[in-house]
């Protein structure tokens, strides 16, 4: 019963699910730039690390619960404490200027175009 | 125009994943019983039941709810747990491309079986940072109690 005391190690999953969960996203593009939501409940801001490595962009958080010491799992869907999901980027997208807010455990990414990459609508002249 | 964080196809290792969590799921976790409310895997909220010397603590994974929409009752000890949780991609804008849409939305609603020892009248509900927390304290003759020795 002692390594049942964390909720989250219910079920006596084999070592390989220790890997993060990778969070459910919705991502969609409009005219100046991506926009990613992903759910990551129970973490908090300070829990959230966004990084960004070359065009790897990576979400990680990890789940924090507090009273679980006393606890024991009576059931468990929710195995792993932790997520993780990297993207690769592209090069019209612009890197530098990613926004990212975290609410109710949802992160939401703003990851605006480059402006020479935003679509402009070329004049046809006729001769 | 392909773009690369969007087409990139899903890593092996996320597929494993997935087939994994599968497995693990109709294994209906291992070493614990099924409940005969349980359902298939990719239910929202996802919900793990833990129990303490005092209470029985319930936990709803659901993220991006407004909490005053979150309904939650008991009803000879079986919890229920539903709401709303609005859409996030705009609709009927034909300028916006979308590229994954894996988040659950609309209404949702699931139940949970509690042990037949809680008090259903000492509940206590919080929402905070997308997990529904409620606390169902355990009723007086459950608790453990100390007994003094004469």
């Amino acid at each position: 019963m002692a390594e049942r005391n964390e909720l989250t190690t219910a079920g006596s999953s084999p070592d390989f699910s220790e890997r993060p969960t990778s969070p459910a996203v919705d991502i969609f593009e409009d005219a100046s730039g991506i926009t990613l939501l992903a759910d990551m409940p129970g973490v908090a801001k300070d829990r959230l690390d966004v990084k960004l490595d070359g065009d790897t962009l990576s979400v990680e958080g990890r789940v924090e619960l507090d009273g679980l010491k006393d606890m024991r799992a009576l059931w468990a869907e929710v195995h792993v404490p932790r997520f993780r999901r990297t993207f690769a980027l592209s090069r019209e997208l612009d890197a530098s200027r990613i926004e990212a807010n975290l609410k109710d455990g949802v992160l939401t990414l703003r990851i605006p175009k480059q402006a020479h990459a935003q679509p402009r609508r070329i004049e046809v002249k006729s001769a | 125009m392909f773009d690369t964080m969007l087409s990139r196809p899903q890593s092996l290792f996320d597929q494993l994943e997935s087939l994994q969590r599968l497995l693990t799921r109709a294994g209906a976790g291992e070493g614990l019983p099924g409940s005969i409310r349980s359902v298939a895997f990719g239910a929202f909220p996802e919900i793990n039941v833990g129990r303490t010397p005092n209470s029985v603590e319930v936990f709803a994974f659901a993220p991006g709810i407004d909490a005053s929409s979150l309904d939650v009752t008991i009803e000879r000890n079986v919890l229920k747990v539903s709401g709303t949780r609005s859409p996030a991609i705009p609709k009927g804008d034909n300028k916006v491309q979308l590229y994954a849409n894996e988040r659950p939305q609309g209404r949702f609603s699931r139940a949970v079986s509690l042990p037949d020892d809680v008090d259903a009248t000492k509940v206590e509900a919080k929402y905070r940072d997308g997990i529904l927390r409620v606390s169902i304290a355990l009723s007086a003759a459950a608790q453990p109690q100390r007994i003094s020795v004469q």
